[in-house]
């Protein structure tokens, strides 16, 4: 399924994350695979989307400037396409 | 570390290898060997496992280190021994940690896999399990393991693939009588719907007495590194990173993670900074200790000191260097090289050379050419008795 910034998106439940100081590490339980999150501004984006209905509207709420947008949306993609991201 | 592909930074770009070489908060990868006690005596065990030591951690020392591993968020933990399973508390200690988030992983020789317990297995999804094959046949398995243990480990994959299980691994470690069945090995794992692991022959252990014998020749090695370019689902604990000098990177991290995102428990509890040296130089604390794993982890002088910047030695000037980064601490302690030197296994061929070399100066000199293993527990622990005075 193709990422679509405007819908909303949670962690898998099988993932777990640990903070470290370059950003996390998320270890996904179901396919055993462990993904780097590279920077802490990422890390808060992901655990705000519980909270929002779309991606986008998490990137607005933490006062991310919109040219920086695509580059966070190719990061939360690839997430999605590793299943550490979970349609809503 | 099975992908460590990772999206694109959406900030200013890190470096990985740096950030891992640097260390981490806790380790990625925890090897934690349960017991000495085993079954079998395979010729290339790392910690010469046999028999039980009576100084091993109790149930209650295993689940306190458990309880650490979970307050440092620790992903999942890789039981092995010994024979894990044959600790009575096994699966009571299996069951402890999945409580508690910490995953496991353990490698076994499949003896106590029976139906009822791969059923078991396969009702969690936070435990895998790591059946050990050393060769695609009974014949070649079993010079290695052990008369009857190939048929064991069949009969344990047989009963996971039956219960369900599905991408248990079947790990293999390369010998130079096993590289010749890489497809055979594949077909394996696609019959019982398990994953391919293919790890690095360490002279470590009882390893260091067969090593000369039993690794991979050069040859072998460029077609195996060829082999793992093309099939990059194939896991490897990223153990054969020494041969990404051959050319194109093989996936994963390619650097030592010794000290940096793997270490070792041993049975007594003694913590190494690399699961293949257990040895008295890398042994940085133990879980007794005040403070714990997690001090240990944090802030031994040993794990300090080996998240600093290495030296490239003697294989500064090699071109390669950033490829192959001088390879395999283990390998080359255990065989007497330098730790600055290259890897024993060196693409170049000049591991080889410096092994013949150390040989022949050993020969002169009666001196030891490598540093000794730890203790063989297959036989019996010597007693030490106290001094005796005379009366």
């Amino acid at each position: 399924m193709k990422f679509d910034a405007d819908s909303a998106y949670r962690l898998h439940p099988k993932v777990a994350i640990r903070p470290e100081p370059f950003g996390a590490l998320a270890y996904h339980y179901d396919n055993r695979r462990l993904n780097f999150l590279r920077s802490p501004e990422l890390v808060a984006i992901i655990e705000s989307l519980r909270d929002h209905d779309s991606v986008r509207h998490a990137f607005r709420a933490a006062g991310i400037d919109s040219r920086r947008w695509p580059a966070f949306e190719t990061a939360l993609a690839s997430l999605a396409e590793s299943e550490v991201l979970v349609p809503a | 570390m099975n992908n460590p592909a990772s999206p694109a930074s959406p900030t200013s770009p890190i470096n990985l290898a740096d950030q891992m070489k640097s260390g981490l908060d806790a380790p990625i990868c925890l090897t934690w060997e349960l017991t000495y006690a085993c079954n079998l005596q395979c010729v290339h065990c790392l910690s010469s496992s046999g028999r039980r030591d009576p100084r091993e951690l109790t149930t209650t020392e295993a689940e306190a280190v458990i309880d650490e591993m979970a307050r440092m968020q620790v992903f999942y933990v890789n039981i092995g021994g010994g024979e894990p399973t044959i600790r009575p508390d096994f699966w009571h200690l299996v069951d402890y940690a999945v409580e508690r988030g910490v995953g496991v992983k353990f490698s076994t020789n499949g003896s106590r896999i029976d139906a009822v317990v791969a059923r078991r297995l396969s009702e969690s999804d936070y435990i895998d399990v790591q059946i050990s094959i050393d060769g695609a046949d009974a014949e070649t398995h079993d010079s290695i393991r052990g008369e009857g243990s190939f048929d064991t480990a069949i009969t344990a994959m047989e009963n996971l693939r039956d219960a369900g299980f599905n991408d248990f691994k079947i790990s293999v470690v390369m010998t130079r009588h096993n590289i010749d069945q890489l497809d055979e090995f594949a077909a394996l794992a696609e019959r019982y719907r398990a994953q391919l692991r293919l790890t690095r022959f360490r002279p470590a252990g009882r390893g260091a007495e067969t090593w000369h014998e039993l690794h991979p020749s050069s040859d072998q090695q460029v077609e195996l590194y060829h082999w793992l370019l093309d099939r990059p689902d194939v896991l490897t604990g990223d153990s054969f990173f020494h041969l990404s000098a051959l050319g194109e990177p093989l996936p994963g991290l390619n650097l030592c993670g010794a000290g940096r995102v793997v270490c070792l428990i041993d049975p007594v509890g003694d913590v190494y900074a690399c699961p293949f040296v257990l040895h008295s130089d890398y042994r940085a604390g133990n879980v007794r200790d005040p403070g714990g794993f997690a001090s240990i982890w944090r802030q031994s002088d040993l794990f300090a000191e080996m998240r600093q910047p290495q030296s490239a030695g003697a294989c500064a000037t090699c071109g390669q260097f950033d490829a192959c980064q001088g390879g395999c601490m283990a390998a080359k302690f255990f065989t007497g090289i330098a730790l600055d030197g290259p890897d024993p296994e060196c693409v170049k061929g000049l591991g080889e050379d410096l092994i013949a070399a150390k040989s022949d100066q050993s020969d002169r000199s009666g001196q030891p050419a490598t540093p000794a293993s730890g203790p063989d527990h297959s036989r019996p622990t010597p007693v030490k008795l106290g001094a005796r005075r005379s009366a």
